[in-house]
């Protein structure tokens, strides 16, 4: 069996770099540098891609950003806008139903990106936080993430004394492969609490997540357990409601 | 008898949610219709095909929260607006295709019918195409016999609430908020005015019995059918605007701004309709002014379909997003003429400020900010009409998933816009006036306390920039009217 192909890698690596930055575009000599290639290499690696569409230069002799055609062949690719608007109707319900602030995100490098946010139905006065990152690893929309996905690299920062470690984090995984929905307490937050469960496209694949968050006191019988199970079963519904709005289900 | 379910019969297909006590959504169904197009302005609906989607979403939506009719309190009824239907009473068979509100082959009797404020102050409404009562004159003078067998009592008129009453429960019914469509009905008696029904020529036994927009109508399957409101006044009950100064937009494919009024008509001197919002049982009448913008949604959807650079109605956003502002271009969709405030049938679309710099990103922006612009001048229309500034604009509607469309909305009008948490306001409206009419809900108090906010969004625009981005729209709009000329079709 031949090895890796060189040239594929590196093409994959200056598509992850685009990726990273969003909207955001990079020129030649940005992504030399980033990846430590050689300029020459990096366009011709560039004018390829360009070619079949997987990146886009709109000004002529300017900078780089990924194309539409790459957009339209990702397999689990969803559009985060897309997924709000399938997901806001069930959202509402959620929020309705369990009393608190509901929020769907997916996985952005090591964050998770709220992609929206419903208020918590009480009229008090709350910031709408659609576009914010949260930390993977401390939130139940995060473990659902990469427990499905893949893990991300970086540096595990703790925010209370109850933020998991790596070992405790991969028992959390695999606990949510199993259960099919995650949750955290007091490990964002002291005294919060969150629940998450995945949501699913066509093809099963896991593109985001749908959960609630809130004080451990209204989420859990007592601030030491894990949440009521009555609210378990809200986020799975709202989640499966989702999936089958995205045609991850059949019935 | 543990939920509401409403009927949305509407313009592209008829749906059914079923509500819980607090409001939140149980289950959904929805099937489409096809959309008839025989000549070039003319859209026909199939009424018998609807009937059949009706009582196929109605079915499903119980069969997924695994529901029987004994679970349901009652039925609500809310409907596409002034779709006119005629149909033989015995057979029930529709004597030809409902004529759908956009459809214009009534221009010609429009035009004839003369000066466009002569019905105003009677019906509310400026002399157009949309409104039921040229729909079924079209109707009598053109179906072969139908005349004579409406002067005999043999078929009903009706607009698709009265249609699906009648169909539900056998009585020949229509609600005042759908009725106040038909440019039949008076505003002050809120019954057929004996004027209107002369100077449009139409046989008084063929239209149903004018009733509260909540009441027990009659049963299916032995569940109260027990309200019907139009789409838009549905949406402003479902936003529980119930005070006069209260009001919201609905974004679809049009946008419709509904102001609450109180207990009497006020005429309008910016080309705003007066209509009924609603009524309650025997409960006096609310009006509403209303502002109606044709081209919102439909703008991203010819984006979508006709220009292609995107995929599905949200990638707008992430197009939008790809640049900070629109880079000078404006897009004025005038597709048919302007609407409120302007009333331009001579009007059609441009895509005002393009230079080489214009990329599609700055398209994509010029179609979403076309939505804010729209309502804008709604807006100033109804402040300048009831003589208080709006505060807050409440939202609903498909388009309030798209955050940079509402945040720009908050910036150009300077109020914040307020999402309720259930988007779903029209059926949620219907929902509402059904479940008060049969004790579900005790008071429109109680359907007020339901109401929660899901999304804010405060202004954050420079004053300049509002000024100056308004100006640049304004001039836009100047480049539209008088294109069309009297050789053209």
């Amino acid at each position: 069996m031949p090895g890796p192909i060189q040239s594929i890698q590196r093409a994959a690596e200056v598509l992850k770099l685009l990726a990273h930055g969003g909207a955001h575009q990079l020129s030649v000599g940005e992504i030399a540098r980033a990846l430590d290639l050689a300029k020459p290499t990096v366009h011709g690696i560039l004018r390829t891609l360009q070619e079949v569409g997987f990146v886009e230069q709109p000004v002529e002799g300017g900078k780089y950003r990924l194309g539409a055609a790459l957009f339209q062949i990702g397999t689990s690719y969803l559009d985060g806008n897309e997924l709000r608007a399938k997901a806001l109707n069930w959202s509402d319900s959620l929020a309705v139903r369990a009393r608190e602030a509901v929020r769907v995100g997916v996985l952005h490098g090591k964050h998770v990106l709220v992609v929206h946010h419903v208020f918590r139905p009480d009229n008090s006065r709350q910031t709408l936080d659609t576009g914010a990152l949260l930390p993977w690893h401390a939130t139940a929309l995060g473990k659902v993430l990469v427990a499905f996905g893949e893990w991300p690299d970086g540096e595990l920062r703790r925010f209370t004394r109850h933020t998991l470690d790596e070992a405790g984090l991969r028992a959390a995984l695999d606990e949510t492969l199993v259960r099919d929905w995650a949750y955290d307490l007091h490990e964002l937050v002291e005294g919060e609490a969150s629940i998450a469960a995945p949501i699913r496209d066509g093809r099963g694949a896991v593109v985001g997540a749908v959960g609630i968050s809130g004080p451990v006191e209204r989420l859990c019988e007592s601030p030491d357990q894990p949440p009521r199970l009555e609210l378990v079963s809200y986020v799975r519904e709202a989640a499966r409601s989702v999936s089958r709005e995205l045609g991850g289900l059949s019935w | 008898m543990a939920y509401i379910a409403a009927i949305d019969q509407g313009t592209t297909s008829s749906r059914c949610i079923v509500f819980d006590q607090s409001g939140g959504i149980v289950s959904v169904a929805q099937r489409e219709h096809r959309q008839i197009f025989p000549k070039p302005g003319w859209v026909e609906h199939d009424a018998s095909e609807i009937w059949t989607n009706v009582q196929s979403v109605v079915r499903d939506a119980l069969a997924h929260a695994s529901l029987s009719f004994a679970d349901i309190a009652a039925f609500g009824i809310t409907n596409q607006r002034e779709t006119t239907v005629v149909w033989d009473k015995t057979t029930g068979e529709p004597v030809h295709n409902a004529i759908v509100w956009q459809d214009t082959r009534t221009d010609a009797l429009i035009k004839q019918l003369g000066d466009q404020d002569r019905f105003r102050e009677r019906s509310g409404l400026p002399l157009a195409t949309y409104f039921s009562g040229p729909k079924l004159r079209w109707l009598l003078d053109n179906v072969s016999g139908l005349r004579e067998r409406a002067e005999r009592g043999e078929v009903l008129f009706g607009t698709m609430d009265t249609w699906l009453i009648w169909n539900l429960t056998g009585r020949h019914v229509t609600d005042v908020t759908n009725a106040s469509r038909t440019m039949l009905m008076n505003l002050e008696t809120l019954d057929w005015d004996p004027e209107l029904v002369s100077a449009l020529d139409v046989p008084l036994a063929m239209l149903p019995e004018i009733r509260s927009s909540s009441e027990v109508y009659g049963t299916y399957e032995g569940v109260p059918v027990a309200s019907a409101l139009g789409d838009q006044q549905a949406a402003l009950f479902g936003q529980t605007c119930f005070e006069p100064g209260e009001g919201k937009c609905t974004y679809g494919t049009g946008a419709f701004l509904l102001i609450n009024t109180g207990s009497t008509p006020v005429q309008s001197q910016n080309g705003l309709l007066t209509t009924v919002g609603y009524k309650i049982g025997d409960e006096p009448a609310a009006y509403a002014l209303e502002g109606a913008v044709a081209v919102t949604g439909a703008l991203v959807q010819w984006f979508r379909d006709k220009v292609g650079l995107i995929s599905s109605a949200a990638e707008i956003e992430t197009l939008a997003r790809t640049v900070d502002d629109n880079g000078g271009a404006y897009f004025v969709p005038a597709f048919s003429g302007l609407f409120a405030p302007h009333w331009r049938s001579d009007a059609r679309g441009v895509i005002a400020g393009l230079t080489g710099y214009i990329s599609r990103g700055h398209l994509a922006r010029a179609v979403l900010e076309a939505s804010a612009w729209q309502t804008r001048e709604v807006v100033d229309a109804m402040n300048a009409d009831s003589g208080v500034d709006l505060t807050t604009l409440r939202v609903d509607g498909g388009m309030t998933a798209n955050n940079l469309l509402m945040q720009f909305l908050s910036d150009v009008l300077d109020v914040p816009v307020v999402r309720p948490i259930v988007a779903e306001t029209t059926c949620l409206g219907a929902a509402y006036a059904a479940g008060l009419a049969v004790g579900y809900w005790s008071s429109t108090d109680e359907l007020k306390a339901n109401w929660h906010k899901a999304a804010e969004w405060e202004p954050s625009m420079e004053p300049a920039a509002r000024a100056r981005g308004y100006r640049k729209w304004k001039k836009a709009v100047e480049r539209t009217v008088g294109w069309m000329d009297e050789d053209d079709d």
